[in-house]
């Protein structure tokens, strides 16, 4: 009897668990249905959908907005330019963290502390806008491709993340054993540590590899030649200057009324095509998130 | 940049540790060698750039001595921004948007952390973890396109629902008034769940006992939130809420530029859109400078006064 009365829910916990479905429901809804929006307004009738008509399943099946998407050169350009600017970029960044979290990490490296000051100071303080573009300019990579690559490649919060997880998660007397046997830093690094490293390579190699994907300041500051825009830069013009079509703006003009009406749909399509890339790599990298985030938060 | 090589040269063989660690471990500084440069070239050099918000600007085919400046001006420039007609808008927008996005946007992880804790089936909780991540990597630029297609008026599908429940006669995305909740509400359905990782982590470090404890000592689930899973959060909140603090004059240039209008702009001009307007677009470097220094020492003062009261209060600090 004891026992029953134990595990029987009394009406607060009922109501407690109530609560918790709807509001999950409603969190998930409110989250997840404008993502599904786009995906079925970018393939239905764009009048249905100006209309409101389109709610829960596309209408009017029309890849007309994809087909103008396909035939953009200006898209096709960003995406180009995205792509070097992504994988170069995030390639730099990889090669300057991680060898310097691995030093970093070295207990018995004596400047180590000092170092660690050095870095961890740019967070708190910087120079602020004019005085990094005036040095920038100065260094002539405004309108220069490696204006996208070179400049802040070194992310201090994930430098101290990788640092963290070095100095946690792989056992002292490993390097111990290594040096008694000749293993140089170099060697180590290479051979033991790297390999040892991929959750966090993964989790910082997705920071960088967004922050380049997403990255609109830099174009937006330091470039003003079309050919060298990002993608980022042409979804501006697209989706919110409304220069949706490469010949003539979306709005206004005799053709205006008919080519705004096309326009959004378009836009929908963009939305998914720009962000597609970034959701594929996505599911693979999850399941170290909360890791990631887990030795970020470790003080330094 | 020649004769700081030779006195940093010097400085080594000066010092005999450095020298002596730099022979031990070459290896060691070949690693951090390329990081530190690039930390020094582009974060400390601009840090000496600092001094044009007290000088004039002044072009030198030597980058050093452009961002030397020019005649020394003191705080002229400084003066010249307070005393801007424009200051006190700037300064009310920017610390409009910037508490309400803290007071609105900082609860909002917690609660859903709370809530993501309570879900027990583990495949529904991944579903709808991996659903609130997502938005978090959408680029801002598509963020605001987002929120210019769904919310137009005439033809947004949020317009629609809002004229179906009455209130659909205000054109959401060019109006003064609903300019700032736009931009906090968007900003929270973007990021509150990738924010929330990090609750989520603290309460998953719950000692497992206190649960069987209190469920002995008849504790119901609201009972357990409140005096367990709470407290349990308390540190994590008081780190986080004091670095949000310094970023009190931060508005994120980017998300308040890209959603600015003609019509809005009352309300939606910052300080760090208009550094940019008066520095890139209209060449007043020294000006726009000292707009941005003294932007930097405020949040520097929030920051210092929150882990002060915080450190006083609760032993819990940054430095």
């Amino acid at each position: 009897m004891i026992k029953f009365s134990f595990t029987r829910r009394s009406a607060g916990e009922v109501i407690f668990d109530v609560v918790v479905f709807i509001l999950c429901l409603f969190v998930f809804l409110v989250i997840a249905y404008p993502l599904f929006f786009v995906i079925i307004a970018s393939v239905s009738d764009s009048t249905l959908v100006s209309r409101g008509l389109v709610i829960f399943y596309p209408k009017g099946f029309s890849t007309f907005g994809f087909h103008e998407i396909l035939k953009d050169t200006r898209i096709w350009t960003g995406y180009r330019n995205t792509f070097i600017y992504t994988f170069g970029g995030t390639a730099l960044n990889l090669a300057l963290t991680l060898p310097a979290a691995y030093v970093l990490s070295r207990y018995e490296f004596r400047p180590r502390r000092f170092l660690m000051m050095f870095f961890v100071i740019t967070m708190f303080f910087n120079g602020g806008l004019i005085p990094t573009y005036v040095l920038i300019k100065g260094l002539h990579l405004t309108n220069n491709m490696l204006v996208f690559i070179l400049p802040f490649s070194v992310n201090v919060f994930n430098l101290i993340i990788t640092r963290t997880f070095i100095e946690h998660s792989i056992p002292k007397e490993l390097y111990e054993a290594a040096s008694m046997d000749g293993c140089t830093h170099f060697r180590y690094f290479f051979k033991i540590v790297l390999p040892l490293s991929k959750a966090v390579i993964s989790v910082i190699g997705l920071y960088y590899l967004v922050a380049h994907w997403n990255d609109f300041f830099t174009g937006l500051i330091y470039v003003r030649k079309n050919e060298l825009q990002p993608l980022q830069i042409v979804l501006r013009d697209i989706l919110l200057a409304n220069q949706v079509f490469s010949q003539g703006a979306g709005a206004g003009g005799a053709a205006g009324g008919y080519a705004q009406r096309f326009a959004d749909q378009v836009k929908y399509g963009v939305i998914i095509v720009s962000t597609l890339p970034i959701l594929l790599v996505y599911p693979f990298v999850q399941k170290y998130f909360e890791k990631g985030v887990m030795i970020g938060s470790v003080k330094g | 940049m020649d004769s700081l090589q030779t006195q940093s040269s010097t400085n080594i063989v000066k010092n005999k540790k450095l020298s002596s660690s730099i022979k031990r471990d070459y290896q060691l500084w070949l690693l951090i060698l390329p990081a530190i440069v690039v930390i020094f070239i582009f974060n400390y050099i601009p840090m000496y750039g600092i001094q044009l918000a007290f000088r004039d600007y002044k072009f030198d085919l030597n980058i050093i001595k452009t961002l030397s400046g020019g005649n020394f001006r003191g705080l002229f420039y400084f003066e010249k921004f307070i005393t801007n007609y424009l200051f006190m808008d700037l300064m009310r927008n920017t610390i409009s948007i910037s508490l309400t996005t803290i007071l609105l946007g900082f609860p909002a992880p917690i609660l859903l952390a709370l809530l993501l804790n309570q879900i027990k089936n583990f495949r529904t909780k991944k579903i709808l973890q991996t659903t609130v991540y997502l938005p978090h990597f959408i680029s801002i630029v598509v963020m605001v396109g987002l929120m210019n297609v769904l919310l137009s008026p005439n033809t947004g599908i949020i317009t629609h629902v809002l004229s179906a429940i009455g209130m659909g006669d205000i054109n959401i995305l060019g109006s003064t008034k609903t300019f700032v909740p736009l931009f906090v509400l968007s900003d929270i359905w973007q990021h509150c769940g990738w924010n929330s990782i990090i609750y989520l982590a603290a309460l998953s470090s719950v000692d497992p006992q206190l649960y069987d404890s209190s469920k002995i000592d008849g504790a119901n689930k609201w009972h357990t939130v409140w005096y367990i899973e709470i407290p349990a959060l308390i540190p994590t909140i008081i780190i986080l809420f004091i670095l949000s603090m310094g970023n009190v004059l931060n508005t994120g240039f980017e998300k308040v530029f890209l959603m600015q209008n003609a019509l809005n702009l009352p309300v939606s001009e910052v300080i760090s859109t208009y550094t940019y307007k008066i520095g890139i677009l209209g060449n007043q470097f020294s000006y726009s400078a000292a707009i941005g220094l003294f932007n930097t020492i405020i949040n520097f003062v929030f920051l210092y006064f929150m882990n002060t009261i915080s450190k006083k209060y609760s032993d819990i600090s940054l430095w």
